[in-house]
């Protein structure tokens, strides 16, 4: 907020930010290119502070800002239609971007696919999986990590701490990563206590504030003590579920301080590692991977600290799957396993591991969890 | 946890009616005053969200939840006084001008709002009316806050106003013929403003519920345009403040609906329950709809039915 708030300075910043909302497109910050040798483009569908999705990448952006030589721009609240094609547009053409990463995962398909055959030479990446060498243009790339093992050991966390042996999770819609997420998390509990169901409720949106609110407290009012999400901005399903005294397992990024006592830990992005090591290539001439894979081994997620409702046994069994999982190959989903419908997912002694590329095509909620995909 | 089965989906609509129909109502109470003075005032969901965050703000920097919903209103009062000042113009159209300050406030909210985001605000009290019950479900179903219970009573002071006293008149004749109001020596001019000022004043509020209480929190996209839905009510209400406690009471728990069902394990098809306030809605209309007659209870200087 501005200090002085009637100075002429803030009056136009104000008038440009009316004029951004107005046109649906706000206004990124303001240009000021020609510092750098590499400018870089960020573009977020939600408030860059969301304590979730956005925020994660933010968090990436900042440490980008942070390297001598880069200029960063960045653009919010971007919906994902035509208006994210003229963000890049004006990206490219008045700040000078020549590496651009629009982060939302509906940006891709027809958005992206538009923007990028105009411009050969510079580098669209993609946050979302979407890519693929014989459809999709070269200097379009995609990146994501493995952050269903994230929920795994979130799904550990909450096997210890539930009473009830249900847990809840509050889902945004029944896309691949979101529904190898729900899996995960109810694995991860039944690693602990196989007796244990998850119920899932999809509110359909990426962020709906209240519809939300409602899911988290149906989830409460049918018994689930511990509760995660996926959605774009956790904040209003952790504090809900807070006030409701269920334990949290937060998702995308660290939601701790809204609730210190209940939260038991979260699976976050670690987005800072990733765009520096991306910028670092680029600016060395050299170029980035088109399909860019990485788990917790490779610093692409990351846990929160454990909180103080973290029993010593549940401490123990975290920290072990953890080292597992640091070895890298770890499969969360493994044989014997059925849907929840009764259909076979695997066999015995068969295993996705986390870098199967199957698993970004996963369509089904395993046996366990309460809920329908459609 | 006792599990109530399939008896948790009716609770659930009557928890969802009451934390979810708070802002419905009061942007509803607020549009229906100024409709009844003969004006049309489509910027509130603009007012709304300017309440939300001018509420949550202030309530984080006072830490008084109290001094929030104080604030919203008085912020809500000034878009209502702007707009009633600016249609009180000649030749200006209400519609193009609520347009206007529904973005001029969603914009001013995203822009004065952004260091918001993050800080913790404290909430507003509820009353805890479910201690009766030792089921925790129906014991977190009743627990009221306090401005549903204003809202309620706000609906029926207002119904009773209308209906009986001078000031309700005024604003009544004002709204239902202009002449008629300049020949008992009225101002209509002036009604209205503070009519759509009054009305813009109950729109913040119902938007510091929406930051303050449930779901308790200021971001960008805490409206799910309960401000146009509300605006749409007042139709569906007839005018009438009564009739706006219930549709907003309805469409609180039609919304409840789906996570609900999908709690007890009906699962298939949630977004189609998602569109149940709004199917709702479209069956209500053209049940009670007529060709051979006008709307009753429609003021006769209003711009959208004159």
């Amino acid at each position: 907020m501005p200090t002085h708030p009637f100075s002429r300075r803030g009056f136009l910043r104000s008038g440009a930010a009316l004029a951004g909302a107005a046109a649906v497109a706000p206004l990124s910050a303001l240009p000021v290119s020609a510092a750098g040798d590499l400018t870089v483009g960020f573009i977020y569908v939600g408030p860059k502070d969301d304590f979730g999705y956005n925020q994660a990448h933010a968090e990436g952006a900042a440490a980008v800002k942070a390297m001598a030589g880069v200029t960063v721009v960045e653009e919010e609240n971007v919906a994902e239609t035509t208006d994210v094609q003229k963000s890049m547009e004006s990206m490219i053409n008045f700040d000078g971007a020549t590496l651009l990463f629009p982060t939302s995962f509906g940006y891709f398909d027809p958005h992206i696919l538009e923007v990028a055959p105009k411009y050969p030479d510079l580098r669209f990446e993609h946050c979302g999986g979407l890519w693929s060498a014989d459809k999709h243009p070269s200097n379009v790339g995609s990146y994501f990590g493995y952050i269903g093992m994230g929920q795994y050991l979130n799904g550990i966390a909450a096997g210890h701490a539930t009473k009830t042996k249900k847990i809840g999770f509050v889902a945004a819609k029944p896309i691949p990563q979101v529904l190898l997420n729900i899996n995960s998390f109810l694995l991860g509990a039944r690693a602990v206590d196989p007796s244990i169901t998850c119920q899932v409720i999809f509110t359909g949106e990426w962020s709906m504030a209240v519809r939300e609110a409602e899911a988290t407290n149906a989830l409460a009012d049918g018994g689930a003590d511990v509760i995660t999400c996926h959605v774009d901005g956790p904040k209003v399903v952790m504090e809900t579920a807070a006030s409701r005294g269920c334990f949290l397992c937060g998702y995308h990024a660290d939601q701790s301080p809204l609730a210190p006592d209940m939260y038991l830990t979260g699976a976050e992005w670690n987005w800072a590692q990733v765009y520096t090591d991306m910028v670092t290539t680029t600016m060395n001439g050299g170029s980035i991977d088109n399909f860019v894979r990485g788990g917790l081994a490779e610093g692409f997620i990351k846990m929160s600290p454990l909180g103080p409702a973290v029993s010593d046994a549940a401490r123990a069994q975290f920290e072990a799957t953890k080292a597992e999982i640091m070895k890298g190959g770890f499969a969360v989903i493994k044989g014997p396993l059925k849907d929840n419908a009764g259909n076979v997912i695997a066999t015995e002694g068969q295993a996705f591991a986390e870098t199967d590329v199957a698993l970004e095509s996963m369509g089904y909620l395993v046996e366990g969890v309460i809920g329908s995909t459609s | 946890m006792t599990d109530l089965g399939i008896w948790a989906v009716p609770l659930a609509i009557l928890a969802g009616a009451i934390r979810v129909s708070t802002p419905f109502l009061f942007v509803s109470l607020g549009e229906v005053l100024t409709e009844r003075s003969g004006r049309i005032n489509l910027g509130l969901e603009g007012t709304l969200v300017f309440g939300a965050m001018s509420g949550y703000a202030v309530a984080y920097l006072t830490g008084s939840p109290w001094a929030g919903v104080l604030a919203a209103a008085v912020a809500g009062a000034l878009f209502g006084l702007v707009h009633g000042l600016i249609c009180s113009l000649p030749r200006v159209n209400d519609i193009a001008i609520g347009i206007a300050m529904m973005i001029l406030g969603m914009g001013l909210a995203f822009y004065f709002g952004k260091p918001f985001v993050q800080p913790v605000a404290p909430d507003l009290p509820a009353i805890p009316l479910g201690w009766w019950s030792d089921l925790p479900q129906v014991q977190a179903a009743l627990q009221v806050n306090v401005l549903f219970l204003i809202g309620a009573a706000a609906a029926f002071a207002m119904w009773w106003m209308f209906r009986a006293t001078r000031v309700g008149l005024i604003i009544r004749v004002v709204g239902d013929s202009t002449d008629a109001a300049r020949a008992m020596g009225l101002r209509p001019a002036l009604i209205r403003t503070l009519a759509t000022a009054a009305g813009g004043a109950f729109a913040g509020v119902g938007g510091a519920y929406l930051s303050l209480y449930y779901p308790g929190s200021w971001n960008e996209g805490i409206s799910s345009g309960q401000g146009l839905m509300a605006v749409a009510l007042v139709i569906f209400a007839r005018w009438n403040p009564v009739a706006c406690f219930g549709a907003a009471l309805l469409f609180g728990g039609a919304g409840a609906l789906g996570p609900a069902l999908q709690s007890v394990g009906v699962s298939e098809g949630y977004y189609l329950y998602y569109a149940a306030p709004y199917v709702l809605t479209l069956g209500v209309l053209i049940a009670t709809s007529s060709p051979h007659r006008a709307m009753t209870g429609a003021p006769g200087e209003l711009s959208i039915t004159k």
